[in-house]
């Protein structure tokens, strides 16, 4: 009888978890920008992994920093061998939550409140950011824009190329995901 | 009863811990997901520039992308005070390359020793990929020809044999992200030889590599030898060379020393006429400067 219970509470427990709605993509999408009267730099990752949890409301995304594919390649050189170092940090990932409420089976647009950590050159800091789902099928798409500042990354930048270079680095996140 | 509320308790903790360590582990399966799935990514940037010192590198112009250089080397170190030690003279090259495809740059330049023209080709054929190519190799082709002056003494000097070509293998491996080494295999032809004596083919290797001592800083060092002695009528020695190379945004300084005096192929593999030991050393630089031509 004991035995019995004991199976009966894990099972509940697990069906809880297998519950869980969640929504994945491989080939999510960050994009940023930095704009400067000198020189625009501008490169994407179009193989991101994205995970998005509607019961809890959480969110994480990982991609490889090698995958930002710049126009100029030797743009794309100097940001993987000089600023970000992509051999010794490969990765850059978020993880985080957020608020606001999302009917997972009725179509439409909802506005959200993203906070999470952002690792990125070795270094985690909290970003918060608006951000919009969009529901459409069996489609959960995400997307989102915030700014982020190399120095807070301790990416230094050398006084000669400063100008070339914004203080504030646009970044932009999207991604289609569908049910696990 | 104790047991109900035992396996009670430690479900419960379960259950807690999975929330709480639903956070790390969401990210963790991303990973590992992205780990299992993206193939490995090919190894870019054994080397800065486009030369060690004399030698080519592996490395090609990007795509789109337009590489102006000058090479310059001084006089001889061994010149001493009077000629400012080597400063009062030099020779030259200027070299403009240009990426056709991120795997192909065909280059022109023009070196002031013996008033030389120069064109070559550069393919990348395999490229460094963890696990799958331990190296990466591209074949260069060069084509060298002298103008200097017809002279009297010597009519049969038509443009043919004024023509050298050099067919290199170049193969590069990163060790790491400070550390690349290249080898590169060499055929050399000159159509003409001083004497008889004088092979007209010869088989050389030029072998060099980087060491980077911070992320825009780096020391070269390169050795070039000929196979034999195909040279009899004029004292030819080992090319030895040391640099340091300085990157700054769309440039790569290189400050080196070299007991070469000529800055392509033929010259620093074949008519390397100083020895460092003499003091034969000559003091020079690169400066490239690259040009984008994508938007």
């Amino acid at each position: 009888m004991m035995e019995l219970i004991k199976r009966l509470l894990l099972l509940l427990l697990c069906s809880s978890t297998l519950k869980a709605q969640q929504f994945t993509s491989r080939n999510g999408y960050i994009g940023f920008f930095s704009g400067t009267p000198l020189e625009d730099i501008k490169a994407e990752n179009k193989q991101v992994y994205v995970i998005i949890d509607t019961d809890k409301k959480q969110l994480a995304f990982t991609c490889l920093v090698k995958g930002f594919l710049f126009k100029k390649q030797l743009m794309q050189q100097h940001f993987n061998e000089n600023y970000i170092e992509s051999d010794q940090y490969p990765k850059a990932s978020f993880l985080g939550s957020y608020t606001g409420d999302v009917t997972i089976n009725k179509k439409g647009t909802y506005a959200i409140q993203v906070t999470g950590q952002l690792t990125l050159h070795g270094v985690t800091k909290t970003i918060t950011a608006p951000a919009t789902l969009v529901v459409n099928g069996q489609t959960l798409t995400g997307e989102t824009m915030f700014k982020v500042n190399p120095a807070d990354f301790n990416i230094a930048i050398p006084a000669l190329v400063r100008d070339k270079i914004a203080k504030q680095i646009d970044v932009r996140v999207q991604a289609a995901c569908n049910p696990k | 009863m104790k047991t109900l509320f035992t396996s009670f308790a430690t479900s419960l903790v379960l259950l807690c811990s999975t929330a709480n360590g639903q956070d790390n582990s969401m990210l963790d399966m991303l990973n590992d997901s992205l780990t299992a799935t993206t193939p490995p990514m090919a190894v870019t940037s054994a080397f800065k520039a486009t030369q060690i010192i004399n030698m080519v590198t592996v490395e090609a112009v990007g795509k789109r992308t337009l590489q102006f250089i000058i090479m310059h080397r001084f006089g001889e170190l061994s010149d001493g005070a009077y000629a400012l030690f080597g400063l009062d003279n030099a020779e030259i090259r200027f070299g403009l390359d240009y990426g056709i495809t991120r795997g192909i740059s065909v280059g022109v330049g023009r070196s002031s020793l013996d008033k030389a023209y120069d064109a070559n080709l550069k393919i990348k054929l395999l490229q460094q990929t963890p696990g799958r190519m331990p190296v990466s190799v591209s074949v260069y082709g060069l084509l060298t020809h002298t103008t200097f002056p017809l002279k009297n003494e010597k009519p049969f000097l038509n443009a043919r044999l004024r023509t050298a070509y050099t067919s290199q293998l170049l193969i590069a491996r990163k060790f790491n992200s400070r550390l690349s080494l290249q080898l590169s295999p060499t055929l050399l032809h000159f159509n003409l030889v001083p004497s008889l004596a004088d092979k007209n083919t010869m088989a050389a290797m030029a072998a060099g590599g980087r060491f980077k001592v911070t992320k825009r800083i780096s020391i070269n060092a390169e050795y070039d030898w000929l196979f034999g002695n195909p040279v009899t009528s004029y004292k030819q020695y080992p090319s030895l060379s040391t640099g340091l190379d300085i990157e700054t945004g769309g440039h790569v300084f290189q400050l080196v020393f070299t007991n070469s005096r000529g800055m392509t192929a033929p010259y620093y593999l074949a008519k390397t006429l100083g020895t460092w030991q003499k003091g034969n050393i000559y003091f020079g630089f690169n400066v490239s400067r690259v040009f984008n031509f994508n938007k």
